[in-house]
This record gives C-alpha cells, structure tokens and sequence, in this order.
C-alpha cells in the first residue's frame, strides 16, 4: 500500500509540477502593472463548472484509490490467515458491464447531439443513457440476491464484504449521476431551454459517466484477478 | 469568457430575498462563513468543557467526583475529534476560507454558492448527530480520538454501540460537507480571482487555504473508507479490521480481520489533516506579520513553494504515527527520514516569518502579539516533532504525556493563536467595529502565558513516564510532585478557559460598542480592505470588479507616499487613491 500511495503521489507531484511551475516562477515583487491578461500564463477558458467535476473526480479517484488498496492489504493479511475465501464473481456482472457500456455510448452520443444544438435528437438519446444505467444498477442488485444465495455468502469472509461494499459505493456514485440526469432531462423539458447550457451539462454528465465506467472496469477486474 | 460570465456579471447572483435568505438560507460567502464559525466555536466551547472536566479528576483526583474512569475516555474521545475537526477543520476552512477567499480573490463570491450553503448546513448536520452521542444509551465512545479498532467496536469501550456509530456516521456526513464546501475553494481560487490576480500575486492565507483544501479532498476518503469499513465491522459483523478477539468472556464474532488496515488509513487522513489545520495558519500569520510590521514578506516566492512542499511531503509521512504498532525497519527508516524532510520547509517559513520582523516597522497591535506568540509555540510544538518523528525516541514517548504536550502545542495552541489573531485583523472588515484593544491583551497575555504553564510541565511529566489516557494515578506510580505538577497545570488551564471569555465578551460588547473601524483600519494592502462598503455587501464590490495591479506585500516602498500600497492601486499612483478607488473595470 506504501509504495503503491507514494508512486500515486509522486504521480500527482509531477503533474501539479508541471501545470503549475510556469505560473509560480514569477517574482510579483518585480512586475508591477496590469498583467494584460486575465490570469498571467494564459487564459484559462474552461467553465468553473468543468473544474469542479474534475476536482470532484480527484475526490473519487483517491475514494476508490484507497478502497483498492485496502482490499488488497486485507487480502494479503487474509491469505496468510486462511480466512480469505475466494467466491466466483457473478456471471451476470459480464452482462452488467456490458449494458453499462451501452450506457456510456448513449451518453456519448447525447453530448454529440448536445453539442451541435440537436435537442430533439438529444432527449431519446438522453433517456436511452440514463436507463441502460438504471438497468446495470438492477442487474447490480440481481448480483447481490445471487450472491447472497450462494454458499459463498458469509459477512465474515472479506472477499464476498468487499464484493458488496464496492459495488455499492459505485452504485451510490451513479445514482448521484442519475440525479443530475433527472435534472437535465427536467431542464429539457422546459419551455425555453438554451442549448448552450444543456450542451455544457450533458458534457459534464458524459464525462462523469465515462469516469464511472473507467472505475468500474477497474473493480470488476480486481474482482476477477483475485 | 467563461471567466467573466462568473466574475464580472453587473447582476449579483443568488440576491437575498428575504430575513431569512439573507440571513439563515443564506448564498451569501460571508454569511456562510460567519455561520461556520458560530458552530465551530459553540461546538469548541463543549469540547473546551470537556477539557476542563479531564484536567479537574486529574489535578484534584479526591476532591471531585465529576466523572467515572468510563466518562474519561468518552471526554477525551470527544475532545479530540471535536477540536481537530469540528473545530479547526471548520473554522480554518469554513470559516476563514469561505469568507477571506473571495475577498481576497477580487471575486463576487463563490462560483457554486448553492453548493457552498449545502456545505454549511449539512456540516451543522454532522454536528448534531456528533452532539446526539451524548444523549444516547451509552453515551458517546470512549475509543479515543483514533478510534482504533478492536477496542472501538468491543464490548467493554464506553459508547461501543450506539457511540461509535454516532460518531462515524457524524464524521461520513463531515466529510460530504467539507467535500461541498472543498469544491468551491478549489474552483473559486482557479477560476473567479478578478483582473491582475495572478497566482504568484495571491495573499499566503489564500495559498494556505486553498492547498490545505487540495490536502483534506484527497486526504478525508481515508477517513470515510476507514469510517464506513469500520460502521460495517460494528454493524453487520465484517470483519475489515476486527480480528477474532475473545471479548468479556464473549466468543468471538469476528474472524481475521486487520486493525493494522485500519490504523494506515487513519493516519493516511490523519497526517495531512495536521497540515490541513497547520497551512491555513501559516498563510494567515503570514499576512499578520507582513502588514503589522509594515514590511513585505520576506521570501514570498519560497513561501509558496514551502506550502506546496509540506502538501506534498505530509502524503509520505503517515505512518510515524504508527511506530508503536510494530513495522519493518525499514519502513520506519523511511517515514522518519520524510518525517525529517517536511521539517526543511517548515523551518524554512519559521525563518522566513522571524525574517519578516527584522528590520520592520513593528506595531505591537493584538493580532501581531499573536502572531509573534503563535511564532513561539509553533517552534516549540515543532522541535518536539523532530524528537517523536525518530523511532527510538518516539517509542519510550509514545504513550507519554511529552505527545500530548508536543501536540497540543503544534495542532492546538498554535493554531488557535492564529485564529484569534485572525479575529482580531479582521473583525473590523466583518462588522465594521474594532474589537477593544484592553480586553485584546489581557486575553492574549493570559492565554499566552497560560498555555506555556499547561503544556510545559507536561513535557516534564512526560519525560517522567507518566502516562496518557490514564483517569487517575496513584502514589505508588510517581513521586508526589507529579500531583502537585498535576494540579498546577489544571489551576492554570481553569485560568485560561475563563480568559476565553474576555474574547466572547469582546466579540458581543464591540459589536454594539466598538470603536468604528472605517474601511482599512490596519492600512492593509490586501483586496478585502479595499471593498466600497465595511461589511461587504452583497456581491462584495458594487458594480466594478477590482483590477490587481501588484502583489500582496508592498509595504514601505521607498518614495511612496503611505507605508502600503494597495493591490488595486496602478503603478502610476504611488500613493494610496482612496480606499476604494484603486483601479476598477
């Protein structure tokens, strides 16, 4: 977990290091006067908007960073006790996946048409992502009555634990993804709705879907390895 | 410009309609960071009680009966995790953050004022499910501010049932909230600061604040992961963290689980949260000192990049908590080698502050004196870090009363001392009074000396061996100086909790009393000073924008005509135009 962290925040470093080093080599006491532009090293065009999604994505990513690594120290710790059982992972988190992918490219092509003004094309395809996400989140519950019925099922035994508590809190991620959809689709109703505003929206919204879909991959392939 | 539709629009945003929009419901950043501060200190105030109770069973163990040895560690517990986070974390963020970023930034308010409302009220949430653990069957856990399993959730801790979760779900709600409220720091400090206010011309109490809130929204998952692996422990008979413990006789239900799992994650938050108090208040003392020695900061630039070192090194440095709970050699080499390391740049800021005075223009006002006191106790604080960041002398410490007197000192004393010099600054710009100027010294004066007479002794103790976390010692334990040490420290923290209240009464009298402050008492260089109106109204600069045309710090430029000159002021004026009439657009 030590060096898996440290290597993150090395990572992390670097980046911060290489956004950032341009800006913070400047001697303030010495420039004096307007700067001309807004920010001194160029502009920065994105909406606030864009920035805090990103922010919150870094909040989400050191979230399930740190489950991932808790899971893996307790598996280790667990397979030198022995208590450690290894369960097959549900068939129908393949299917799962699957739809959540789907759900994914509708959103994708939402943003596409989101972006070209297309609002009429925007709203099905809007719906269809939505659906297909609430459709994985019940074949996500569908796994967890499967489980539960299983002879694998013991609260004892960390791996099936783990197998739940990633699943949910994933599942809690999307779910707050759906409560900003059902905004937007409500926002889509509305008599004078702007383009440009819905356009920003549904790019944030695909882009968080996309994310989710990244962590989700990353999961269920721990959950297969190991 | 995505920029200037947030910053620069003519029509305020979120205007209040109402009493209770403008007050209560309020998106007003001001507003949300008074509400911050109120809770923050009336939840402080119980812990300050709770403190009081401890130091009264342990300086006069046979004279009062206030508390069952039980009652000691669910006082502590509750101590603890009140003052590290409800208190400071609150306050230093949702507090000054919420009210001095925007200001400072040359901005309207915060680009997500909805969110940061939110923030608010679910931090009060978090609050009073807190509170509700001392009124449940049980009362609160006893587990220690740590919160260490197994003995957080077995049977035996005072509050294993019902406390614990209060406690953890308390902390879940804690960490939506300040997630909220993170958001808007982050983004506002990015993307709303007005014309000219380039990162390198930002005051040290933005910086400090803004990298502080980068610490605590990578930093706070490792609390919520630990926190909900542990409520599933507790609830659902996981077993995450809890070995097979035989328990009071009980068979054990638990199977294999690892405390040494939960303790990584603990401390993985529990660092960086060190640094997410600390930074704020150095980027605040910063300021102080700078604008009450009417000198600039000296080694701007490296005070900058120390902040963002210590941000960086305090991820890399967790686990010299954790000493005592056995490792490899080598990884205890490796964590009191950095723990050694974020001491260079700590250092480097204590010079560069001491740097700052030389020389200066020195007014003994009250918020200087605590700045300079905070100058005192941090390096006392920090010195005994650098004996406990080593293994072999951190594990006789340990469980010592020299921790308790290290910490209190460099997470307790120190910050608190910036936040009252904080009050003091800025109280003026917050109401438009000045706090009385008597009352400020003798509240700095009593509580000055009165911590180095709780937290020096207790250096001694420690050396002795006493131990921490014990309710009562006998004589058999320690020579009967202990004792008699024991109850002089309780005389002098009784002495300095009651001095809190000359602040309190301050704060109240001058709100009705003070002395009008005007709109820049102090002759500050920083944007807030520079608002059209004191308080700030809604919308914070009427209907213009400021323009930054300098850096934070010019404070007695030579051939200028006052001893500072604003950050909105062009460099053709040389002398301060007014207040409020520095460049606009």
């Amino acid at each position: 977990m030590s060096l898996s962290i440290a290597f993150a925040a090395l990572v992390a470093s670097t980046v911060v290091w290489v956004l950032l080093v341009r800006r913070l080599t400047a001697k303030p006491w010495l420039t004096r006067g307007s700067t001309g532009a807004l920010h001194e090293g160029g502009e920065t065009l994105l909406p606030p908007q864009t920035i805090g999604l990103w922010t919150f994505l870094g909040v989400i990513t050191s979230l399930f960073g740190l489950f991932i690594a808790a899971y893996h120290m307790r598996m280790v710790v667990g397979m030198q006790q022995g208590d450690w059982n290894h369960f097959p992972v549900p068939r129908l988190l393949w299917g799962n996946t699957f739809v959540l992918m789907l759900g994914s490219v509708a959103m994708e092509w939402a943003r596409a048409a989101a972006e070209r003004g297309e609002l009429g094309r925007l709203r099905p395809r809007l719906l269809l992502g939505g659906l297909l996400t609430a459709a994985f989140l019940l074949g996500q519950l569908l796994a967890w009555r499967q489980v539960r019925g299983s002879e694998y099922f013991s609260p004892s035994n960390p791996a099936v634990a783990f197998f739940y508590l990633l699943t949910a809190v994933h599942g809690l991620h999307l779910l707050g993804g759906l409560a900003v959809w059902g905004r937007t689709i409500a926002r889509l109703s509305a008599p004078r709705v702007k383009p440009l505003d819905i356009s920003l929206t549904v790019g944030l919204c695909t882009v968080y879907w996309h994310y989710l879909l990244l962590v989700w991959l990353v999961l269920f392939g721990l959950m297969l390895s190991t | 410009m995505a920029y200037v539709a947030i910053a620069d629009r003519d029509h305020a945003l979120h205007d209040p309609q109402s009493w209770v929009t403008k007050y209560i419901w309020s998106q007003d950043h001001k507003v949300i960071a008074i509400q911050y501060a109120i809770t923050a200190i009336l939840i402080g105030l119980v812990a300050l009680g709770l403190s009081l109770v401890m130091r009264l069973q342990l300086g006069f163990p046979h004279t009062f009966s206030l508390i069952a040895p039980g009652d000691y560690l669910q006082a502590i517990t509750m101590h603890g995790m009140i003052m590290v986070i409800y208190l400071l974390t609150a306050l230093f963020l949702g507090g000054f953050g919420n009210y001095l970023i925007p200001l400072m930034c040359g901005a309207r308010d915060m680009v997500f004022p909805y969110l940061n409302m939110l923030s608010y009220w679910v931090y009060l949430l978090a609050v009073l499910v807190l509170v509700a653990g001392f009124f449940i069957p049980g009362g609160p856990t006893g587990a220690g501010w740590t919160l260490y399993p197994p003995q957080a959730i077995s049977n035996g801790t005072p509050g294993a049932s019902w406390g614990i979760i209060c406690m953890l779900v308390s902390l879940a709600i804690f960490i939506v909230a300040f997630t909220m409220g993170g958001l808007n720091y982050v983004t506002t400090v990015l993307q709303a600061r007005c014309r000219g206010m380039t990162l390198m011309r930002m005051p040290l109490s933005v910086w400090g604040i803004f990298v502080a809130t980068i610490l605590g929204l990578l930093a706070f998952p490792a609390l919520l992961v630990g926190a909900i692996m542990l409520l599933l422990d507790s609830v659902l008979g996981t077993s995450f963290f809890m070995p097979a413990v035989v328990s009071m006789g009980h068979a054990p239900t638990h199977n294999g689980g690892s405390p040494l799992l939960f303790q990584h994650l603990f401390w993985f938050f529990g660092h960086p949260e060190v640094y997410i108090v600390a930074l704020p208040a150095f980027g605040i003392v910063s300021d102080l000192l700078s604008t009450h020695a009417r000198r600039h900061i000296f080694g701007y630039r490296m005070m900058v990049w120390a902040i963002l070192a210590i941000g960086c090194l305090s991820f890399v440095v967790w686990a010299h908590h954790m000493y005592v709970s056995g490792m490899n050699p080598y990884f205890g080499f490796f964590f009191a080698t950095t723990t050694l390391i974020i001491a260079v740049p700590t250092a480097l800021k204590v010079y560069n502050w001491v740097l700052t005075l030389w020389r200066g223009d020195i007014h003994l006002t009250v918020p200087m004196m605590f700045a300079i006191g905070f100058i005192f106790t941090f390096i006392h604080g920090g010195l005994t870090g650098l004996f406990l960041g080593n293994v072999t002398v951190d594990v006789p410490l340990s469980a010592t009363y020299f921790v308790v007197a290290h910490f209190h000192m460099v997470m307790g004393v120190s910050p608190i001392l910036v936040v009252f010099g904080a009050v003091y600054h800025w109280y003026p710009k917050m109401t438009g009074r000045m706090l009385n100027d008597t009352l400020g010294r003798i509240h700095f004066w009593i509580t000055f000396l009165g911590v180095y007479s709780i937290y020096l002794p207790m250096h001694y103790l420690g050396i002795l061996g006493v131990p921490r976390r014990y309710y009562a010692y006998t004589t058999a334990d320690f020579p009967p100086s202990v004792q008699s040490l024991n109850a002089a420290i309780t005389v002098a923290a009784l002495i300095v909790a009651t001095a809190q209240l000359v602040l309190l009464f301050n704060l109240v009298w001058s709100l009705f009393h003070g002395k009008p402050a005007g709109s820049n008492p102090w002759r500050a260089t920083t944007l807030e000073w520079q608002t059209p109106d004191t308080p700030p109204k809604h919308g914070n600069w009427g209907a213009r924008l400021p323009v930054v045309y300098r850096w934070a710090y010019d404070y007695s430029v030579p051939g200028a005509a006052e001893d500072f000159i604003p950050q909105n002021v062009p460099p053709s004026e040389r002398a301060p135009a007014g207040h409020s009439h520095g460049g606009s657009v």
